[in-house]
């Protein structure tokens, strides 16, 4: 009894029902679909959505890559990997351009994805009235009747509070002028990228149960009003220490030996990428 | 200047796994499985309930691989079962036809068919055998071969205490909660033939039904379905002390249904044992006050159900709490709120989203981070406004 699981872990029937769920959540941009979300070989709250997607959707032919906050060689983003490469044998690759399949903690990568590409997005809390609203049943209301002043409030509350918006990752945003969705945690920066996106948008959210969509080419807006408009992260002034580039999102350093704060690319196989094009090495082992 | 590698992860992790390997294996020592499977009764109980997967085989492996970490092992376990195609259900299982191990009522000192106390911690003190330390498998079978010879001697020890043997034969015993229907203390409800909903086959939705509800329960992390239903009995819910009209241990009979043939059937020949499975089965009556019109309210009993896999009791008893508890929603309790007590009771769901805190939050760091120092800046605009007399509408607030 030393090996008893199937291509890509799950049986066929499951991976049937929730690709199922998958094309009721493309069909309808933004709302929130329930599934019968698995228990898997990784923890739940540790890309368990995501990861059932990518196990559902994914084939022989395939080429994965998977990023945690950025990175392609995180801890989830190595275990992940590995879980599904053992299971399946797929080509794995750390380049954005090679892959088909792209699961992804809470960044989208620098590179514009393509048509052909599928990006899943690991999501720990998929519903953006949550902190309104604790409870499911009256949140799906609030949902039914596009009745989103809550998801306003707290934005508005924060201006009273502290003079600005101060949502930090997952902004939500309202997806083709009906639901309002919570993109996960993804940088306020990286919003603007689903607007419009070239490539399907999955997100899978397994402890919470429920698996979303962006549809590609769908209308994508982040909450804001007319006073207060929607902000990026500030990312102005800053340049990777490593590759030179600017205008990406940054991870911040502290210098050991002089203190100072340093500016390195979050995206690392961006910053790689643009290293081998330059010929600088500096950091890369 | 200082070194950031870019890459660099995996080799520390696969050394992470190694130096996992070895804590398990430092000691040169071995479990066996089947010593785990034969010697801790309880965890393996625990970690099928927790599991819903009632395998002492597939349990003994993963305590083994857990290093006797329960919420580790019923999440291994519970993966495993993700990756079994369901083919059959079985047929309704009524727990009347239980063989029943041990079994005992709180609310009558006399039940038919009596008390059979069975195999229980309840009657030993727990003080510590420091026998067991040189134990061996020898003075066990020494021991085991004394315990059938007196069994066989004369009458057993471990029977009835009282009773006759019932009507039905042995094994078939009256259920307690029945003699309180029978004289108009509880109400008799029509059995619910409705098809259960497979929680694991279906996300939950709020309302749920009593199916989802008892399946969830049952699953429940231990602890947390023990805390929950303390938490009621306490006084987080309306102050009246339940009773446990009957505790059950021992075995059901599973059916499944020819594939062939009317899966209604309940003729033997239309359908097939596949085996028989131990649970801890428990029937609680709740005293809840009903209003009766004109300021007045009468005292009624109500049922609370527990089972779940294994002997755990514990878990059994807080679950017919719950069970109880949740039938009667109501805002001002926690453990009378569906969502609260369901959604927060699984031990693989609430683990999981502990430890992945541990998981690195860079990117969601640094974009709350720059929230903050937006934030403070602008404060600090609006004092530096002040100190130059601008009027802010701070100041104007009374």
């Amino acid at each position: 009894m030393k090996s008893l699981y199937n291509f890509a872990f799950f049986d066929e029937g499951s991976k049937r029902e929730i690709r199922r769920s998958i094309l009721k959540a493309i069909a309808i941009p933004g709302y929130q679909v329930p599934f019968a979300s698995r228990e898997m070989p990784i923890a739940r709250g540790w890309g368990t959505g995501g990861l059932q997607l990518t196990l559902s959707l994914i084939g022989k032919d395939d080429v994965l890559k998977v990023i945690d906050q950025g990175a392609d060689e995180s801890v989830n983003a190595v275990s992940i990997k590995k879980l599904v490469g053992n299971t399946t044998g797929v080509a794995i690759t750390e380049k954005t351009e090679e892959a088909t399949l792209i699961q992804s903690r809470h960044r989208i990568p620098e590179r514009p994805l393509q048509e052909e590409q599928i990006l899943v997005l690991q999501v720990p809390i998929p519903e953006p009235l949550r902190f309104v609203e604790p409870r499911e049943e009256v949140t799906r209301v609030l949902h039914a009747e596009a009745e989103y002043s809550g998801a306003y409030l707290i934005l508005f509350e924060q201006i009273m509070r502290y003079g600005r918006v101060s949502t930090g990752a997952d902004h939500p945003v309202t997806v083709h002028d009906r639901y309002v969705m919570a993109p996960s945690p993804i940088p306020r920066f990286d919003n603007p990228k689903m607007d419009h996106s070239d490539a399907l948008i999955l997100l899978g959210a397994g402890r919470e149960k429920k698996i979303y969509a962006v549809p590609p080419y769908t209308r994508v807006v982040s909450l804001d009003f007319d006073d207060h408009p929607f902000q990026i992260e500030d990312v102005s002034g800053h340049s990777c220490r490593l590759c030179g580039a600017t205008g990406v999102y940054f991870d911040e350093l502290a210098d050991e030996t002089s203190g100072e704060t340093v500016y390195q690319c979050n995206d690392t196989s961006y910053c790689l990428d643009r290293m081998n094009r330059t010929g600088r090495t500096e950091g890369a082992s | 200047m200082g070194y950031v590698a870019v890459k660099g992860g995996t080799g520390a992790i696969e050394a992470s796994i190694e130096r996992l390997r070895y804590e398990r294996l430092k000691s040169a020592t071995v479990l066996d499985t089947h010593r785990i499977q034969a010697g801790l009764r309880g965890l393996v109980d625990q970690v099928m309930s927790e599991s819903s997967l009632y395998s002492e085989t597939i349990a003994a492996i993963c305590i083994k691989q857990a290093e006797g970490n329960p919420e580790e092992a019923v999440f291994v376990m519970r993966a495993f079962r993700s990756t079994l195609p369901r083919k059959h259900y079985t047929q309704t299982v009524s727990s009347d036809s239980m063989r029943i191990e041990r079994r005992i009522s709180s609310t009558f000192k006399d039940i038919p068919g009596g008390q059979i106390l069975g195999a229980s911690y309840d009657y030993v003190h727990r003080l510590v055998d420091f026998a067991l330390t040189d134990e061996t498998d020898a003075d066990a079978a020494a021991w085991l071969q004394q315990w059938h010879e007196a069994a066989s001697a004369g009458p057993a020890t471990t029977v009835a205490v009282g009773e006759q043997e019932p009507a039905g034969g042995i094994g078939v015993l009256p259920k307690v909660v029945d003699y309180l229907r029978e004289n108009n203390l509880m109400q008799r409800n029509k059995p619910d033939d409705r098809e259960p909903m497979d929680v694991t086959k279906d996300a939950l939705s709020f309302p749920t039904t009593r199916s989802q509800r008892l399946q969830v329960l049952s699953r429940g992390q231990t602890g947390t379905v023990t805390a929950l239903g303390y938490a009621s009995l306490r006084g987080f819910g309306p102050l009246l002390h339940p009773t446990v009209a009957e505790l059950r241990v021992g075995y059901l009979p599973a059916y499944i249904p020819d594939p062939f043939g009317n899966p209604e059937s309940t003729d033997d020949d239309e359908s097939y044992y596949i085996g028989e499975f131990k649970v801890t089965e428990v029937e609680s009556v709740v005293p809840v006050s009903v209003p009766r019109g004109e300021g007045r309210s009468q005292i009624e009993f109500e049922l609370g159900y527990g089972i779940c896999f294994g002997q755990n009791e514990t878990k059994a008893i807080a679950m017919s709490l719950l069970d109880q508890c949740l039938e009667r929603p109501d805002p001002r309790y926690p453990t009378h709120d569906e969502e609260f007590v369901l959604l927060h009771i699984d031990s693989v769901e609430a683990t999981g989203f502990i430890s992945h805190l541990k998981l690195p939050h860079y990117v969601t760091f640094q974009s709350e981070l720059d929230s903050v120092r937006r934030s403070r800046r602008t404060e600090q605009a609006s004092l530096a406004d002040r100190e130059v007399g601008l009027p802010s509408d701070r100041e104007n607030r009374p």
